[in-house]
């Protein structure tokens, strides 16, 4: 049983970008979740394990189209990812057909590029995918200065010229505190942030606490993201603990590879050591034009490569904080 | 497939799922074999504080409004609350419900806490570590081991110093300790120059791999004190064997009061004073804490000149758990016999009175300005208020015992709070759960958020996003009106 939200039953008599707790989708039995969040301008869309925050900047009218049109695209693409999911699943080769949903189009444009070099499915790209295809829905219907849609920390940006976003990047995620922030301004061809490491909630082949790209498109900056952690490594290492994925989650696109699901404390040399296999892969990413900057966290240290938009690492509580994920 | 695997079906990904773990959103477990939903913030229902779902409107003064849980009856924690920071935010939620007719504000926040430990008191005689000495987790010094109190060994974790005082090795180590030990998780903890002890709160301490069953009811010696009017007529001597000292009734000055005739009885081991006796065996998990299967073999040759055929000897530990009843034969040689019903009772009662050990684990922290900057723009009121007992302060709902001097320094059983209660930011601090319950006219008076008040509905009507819990049943409920804001 699912009702989705549709223009239709638009509960005409509130006002969504301004009150607390209205709920858009106000069927019973639906799936999809559709608020605002309490701050009254940031729009909740969630269905299943899709999580999005969404914030558009512009005029009243035009934010709310925005948002009506995220709304509209948001509600299928679960279902759509859904049907495919065993294709998706499947590790990227550069024969294989292309798939016919445009979320599942964007995943295997993004991990195109590593295959065959790397191990790497499609799913590597998935909430950079959806954040990209929200966003896309929106700009395309509404004059909007900025907008971001934030899938979990993977994020799709739009900029109009003039305009800058400040990032805040978060060295673990299960403990939100920034290690660093950068500004993206129009004229910079970042469109796209996105971090990974085995502490987040996809699993990791490597050992990085976390690994920020910022890329040209959000999904791209997944697949990288993804690429990088599995990178940053110390292979055989007594200290880390790896479980086959399918031990831990048996339909895992990583089949029986093992996955990081701890790591011990390491020595200053090991963490250099590790630190340096990811600024390698990222070096070579950055050189082929895959990513902008990657910004690696082991155990405290970080490591950047690239320069965009002056990344501006901070020691301490940062007290100036924009998180885009709140 | 045929482990205890679940098919999620909340949505169409239709994650396979482990027991112990979640599906792709993280909001859907295996737990038990059960698919549950896991939900980031907890409200405490007090209605169903039975496990049932009960309502019991029969009771109530008022008339059932039609919600499973009335007003009063439902309690916002801070837990997954989320936090003021940067500091002058009112707090996330500050919700009023009206308890018995008055109107009543209960301010929720997540605290950080930089400053804060636990105090960890656990249930064993044996010896953990000199007072002073570090203990460390991970190898990094996180604590140190403090006064030791009635049958238990203390130890103080945590605090600013370990936290942030040392390297970040040290600061981490110190947070995952004090994480885990507050989120009811089994912590392995290494006193320098002596035990290592897996403590974990609730639980019995596990010291050098063995595990403690129970506090004994004191020490051999002590136990013939407590015991000995219960003995006397019944038996004609008593050794209770203790790896620390062992006591012997006829020798004891407990025994000598009553009366109770020389038996003619030797123990090994070094004597300290009249029927106390040390090192009787070598220390181990038997008889008292000792290595004994057979008490027997502590005891020398009767005196033939004092002890006599049929003399009736009962030998215990010190925590009742082993026992066994002798007679001396014609050669005054003690054959086991049968405990008699006589005696069975004074065992019973040894094992009575042995609580068991466990390990308790409070966590105190000071809520200082920042955390207090979310509840008032006056601070400091915010502190006078509780001081004067107007505002109730709750961790997760659990009471807390607030320090007397300045600031709001609390500690909280961290077992009387919902599970997982606690949380951390890398700076390295934890975050805690906070509720400060009050008269909404206190609350404005005090220089509160009286602009941010929402109604209960306004948050329990959000059922995908809050947890809901059944109150802990040893727990004042936190709304209790004639607790708070009353004492005036």
């Amino acid at each position: 049983m699912r009702t989705a939200w549709s223009p239709e039953n638009y509960p005409e008599d509130k006002e969504p970008a301004r009150s607390d707790f209205v709920v858009l989708s106000s069927a019973m039995n639906s799936r999809a979740q559709i608020a605002m969040l309490p701050d009254g301008r940031r729009l909740h869309l969630h269905d299943g394990p899709i999580d999005l925050i969404v914030e558009a900047f512009g005029s009243a009218p035009e934010v709310e189209t925005a948002y009506r049109a995220a709304c509209d695209r948001f509600v299928t693409v679960l279902d759509e990812l859904c049907s495919e999911l065993a294709y998706l699943r499947q590790a990227c080769r550069p024969e294989q057909p292309w798939p016919d949903g445009a979320v599942a189009r964007r995943m295997v444009a993004a991990v195109m590029p590593y295959t065959p070099q790397y191990f790497i499915t499609p799913m590597a790209a998935v909430a950079g995918a959806v954040a990209e295809e929200i966003l896309a829905a929106m700009v395309a219907t509404a004059e909007l200065s900025r907008a971001y849609v934030n899938d979990g920390g993977d994020i799709a940006l739009h900029l109009n010229d003039g305009e800058k976003f400040t990032i805040g990047m978060v060295e673990r995620p299960d403990r939100p505190s920034l290690f660093g922030k950068t500004a993206i301004a129009a004229h910079d061809p970042v469109r796209g942030i996105a971090t990974s490491g085995w502490r987040g909630r996809s699993f990791s082949l490597g050992i990085a606490d976390a690994v920020t790209v910022l890329a040209d498109r959000a999904a791209a900056a997944d697949a990288a993201a993804t690429i990088i952690a599995n990178a940053v490594d110390l292979p055989g290492h007594p200290s880390i603990l790896r479980v086959p994925a399918c031990e831990l989650a048996p339909d895992s696109d990583l089949g029986d590879r093992p996955v990081t699901q701890a790591v011990g404390t390491l020595s200053n040399d090991e963490v250099e050591q590790a630190l340096a296999a990811g600024a390698r892969t990222a070096e070579l990413l950055l050189r082929m034009g895959l990513v902008r900057a990657a910004a690696i966290c082991l155990q405290g240290n970080t490591r950047v490569v690239g320069t965009v938009g002056g990344l501006k690492l901070v020691e301490g509580p940062e007290h100036e904080r924009i998180l885009l994920h709140a | 497939m045929a482990d205890d695997a679940v098919r999620c079906d909340a949505c169409p990904v239709l994650c396979y799922i482990k027991p112990g773990r979640t599906g792709s959103c993280d909001r859907y477990g295996n737990h038990d074999g059960k698919l549950v939903r896991l939900d980031p913030h907890v409200v405490l229902d007090r209605a169903l504080e039975c496990g049932g779902s009960v309502v019991p409107f029969l009771e109530r003064s008022h008339d059932w409004d039609g919600t499973l849980v009335s007003h009063g009856e439902t309690f916002v924690t801070a837990i997954g609350a989320g936090t003021t920071y940067p500091d002058y935010k009112p707090a996330p939620f500050i919700i009023s419900s009206q308890v018995e007719g008055v109107d009543m504000v209960t301010v929720v926040t997540e605290g950080i806490f930089s400053y804060c430990g636990v105090k960890v008191k656990i249930d064993t005689d044996r010896h953990l570590g000199a007072e002073c000495s570090t203990v460390r987790a991970q190898g990094e010094t996180v604590g140190h081991v403090t006064t030791s109190e009635y049958g238990s060994q203390m130890l103080s974790l945590g605090g600013v110093r370990h936290l942030t005082g040392g390297s970040r090795h040290e600061g981490t180590a110190t947070c995952d300790a004090l994480l885990s030990l507050c989120n009811g998780k089994a912590v392995e903890l290494e006193i320098d120059d002596g035990a290592k002890v897996t403590v974990q709160a609730g639980k019995p301490p596990i010291v050098d791999g063995v595990q403690e069953e129970r506090m004994r009811v004191g020490c051999g010696s002590a136990t013939i004190g407590m015991f000995a009017k219960q003995w006397f007529g019944k038996v004609d001597d008593v050794v209770v064997v203790d790896d620390h000292i062992t006591g012997v009734l006829s020798e004891h000055q407990a025994g000598k009061l009553l009366g109770v005739a020389q038996t003619g009885i030797k123990l090994k081991g070094r004597r300290s004073t009249p029927g106390r006796y040390f090192q009787v065996a070598e220390p181990g998990t038997s008889w008292g804490g000792t290595n004994l299967d057979n008490p027997l073999t502590i005891l020398g040759k009767f005196n033939s000149k004092k002890a006599w055929p049929g003399l009736r000897l009962l030998m215990v530990s010190t925590t009742g758990e082993h026992y066994a009843y002798f007679e001396l034969d014609e050669n005054l040689k003690p054959r086991e016999q049968e405990l008699p019903a006589t005696l069975r009772e004074s065992v019973a009662r040894i094992k009575e009175n042995c609580e068991p050990a466990l390990c308790t684990v409070l966590f105190m922290g000071g809520a200082g300005g920042s955390l207090r900057a979310g509840v008032t723009e006056n601070p400091v009121k915010l502190t006078h208020s509780v001081r004067d007992a107007l505002t109730r302060v709750t961790c997760g709902g659990a009471p807390v015992y607030v320090w007397p001097g300045g600031g709001i320094t609390f500690m909280v059983d961290v077992i009387r709070m919902p599970q997982n209660a606690f949380g951390y930011v890398p700076t390295p601090a934890l975050v805690a759960p906070i509720e400060f319950t009050l008269k909404l006219a206190d609350y404005a008076a005090l220089g509160g958020y009286v602009e941010n008040v929402r109604p209960l509905s306004a948050i329990t009507g959000q059922q995908e996003t809050r947890r809901r819990l059944s109150a802990h049943r040893e727990n004042p409920w936190p709304l209790t009106r004639n607790e708070v804001g009353d004492k005036r």
